[in-house]
């Protein structure tokens, strides 16, 4: 039985794509058969965040049109065997296609992955609709900022009128510093607000930059967002895990220097 | 010793800024609407009673009982000024 989650936010640059890129590759490394579709058509990043953009020759319009069979726009992934990305076009725009068509291509899929992961493009227009059409849970990004929580609240609402009964909240770039002067909502707060369930918390850290410089998704590497994305994953499988101990990703001397601010 | 004299902190004033903007965000009603909603509640009204339409006022508060998202349900109140309680025409 595979599942279809697409991965969501509203507004951009909140981490729609990194999110995407760590939890496929976690959910494959953990054994599991994944294909990550990037939906936003014009404007496509999945494959330069997996490290992938070298190897595409046929893309999701492709697909759609019928100029190639799904399985030739399918590119493998460089580590994880079971990993597979279907990116999108970047000289058309969202309506190259129709969620009808979406539906089609992801039900052909689903005979093939245990997990099928759709990057949604911002925004709530035709790509967001193109990227909920065949999906059937969604995980919602936000970061602990007001226009962040305020579009999060749109698209859980949109994604309610559409019949969603599975929606997880993952809070990214938390930094436990800000949370503790009250600078900064803290995940509790956020999820008072949205009202919807807490499947992950994933702290401000550098080594994403890093990760996303290199291509490498950090899922599972020893560091404060790489352990929070194999938490994700864990819960997104059904697993019971904890959450993270944030005071520990509150670094050396961000803890230094509070001593002296509170003086 | 800032803590004391500190006002709401930033965090707090967030948290009640997105409290207010998501009921509006959520009752999405457009102006529009309201006003149609108005002239329609008017006619029903003006059938038993005398009214004051000029002066009536409609409006969405978040006073309403716990929804299930856990969020005040907005309430549509009206006020409606009457000139004749008994229209016996």
């Amino acid at each position: 039985m595979s599942e279809v989650i697409v991965v969501t936010s509203g507004k951009g640059g909140v981490g729609k794509t990194t999110t995407s890129a760590n939890v496929g590759t976690g959910l494959a490394k953990a054994g599991k058969k994944v294909c990550l579709i990037d939906t936003d058509i014009g404007l496509r990043n999945l494959d330069v965040v997996m490290g992938l953009e070298n190897r595409i020759v046929y893309n999701l319009v492709d697909v759609v049109e019928g100029s190639c069979r799904v399985k030739q726009a399918l590119i493998r992934d460089k580590r994880n065997p079971g990993l597979y990305l279907m990116p999108s076009a970047q000289t058309r725009d969202k309506s190259a296609v129709t969620p009808g068509q979406m539906v089609k291509v992801i039900e052909h899929l689903k005979e093939q992955f245990d997990y099928i992961i759709l990057d949604c493009p911002a925004g709530i227009e035709q790509g967001f609709q193109n990227a909920i059409a065949g999906a059937d849970r969604a995980l919602v990004v936000t970061t602990p900022e007001v226009s962040a929580i305020r579009d999060a609240d749109r698209i859980i609402g949109l994604l309610e009128a559409n019949g969603f009964q599975k929606m997880d909240l993952i809070i990214n770039r938390l930094r436990m510093d800000m949370v503790k002067r009250g600078d900064m909502m803290s995940a509790s707060d956020v999820v008072d607000i949205l009202a919807v369930p807490l499947i992950g918390i994933i702290p401000d850290d550098e080594n994403v930059v890093v990760s996303t410089n290199q291509g490498e998704p950090l899922v599972g590497t020893n560091t404060p967002a790489g352990m929070a994305y194999h938490n994700v994953c864990q819960r997104v499988l059904g697993k019971e895990v904890p959450f993270l101990n944030m005071e520990k990703t509150i670094s050396f001397w961000t803890r230094v220097s509070g001593i002296f601010h509170k003086v | 010793m800032r803590h004391f004299f500190r006002k709401k902190s930033s965090c707090e004033v967030a948290k009640d800024r997105l409290r207010i903007l998501l009921i509006s965000d959520r009752v999405n009603c457009s102006p529009e609407m309201m006003e149609l909603i108005k002239t329609d509640i008017a006619k029903v009204i003006s059938k038993y009673m005398k009214i004051d339409t000029g002066n009536m006022d409609i409006q969405i508060s978040k006073t309403g009982s716990l929804s299930k998202r856990g969020m005040r349900t907005p309430v549509l109140s009206a006020s409606i000024p009457i000139l004749d309680l008994n229209k016996q025409s």
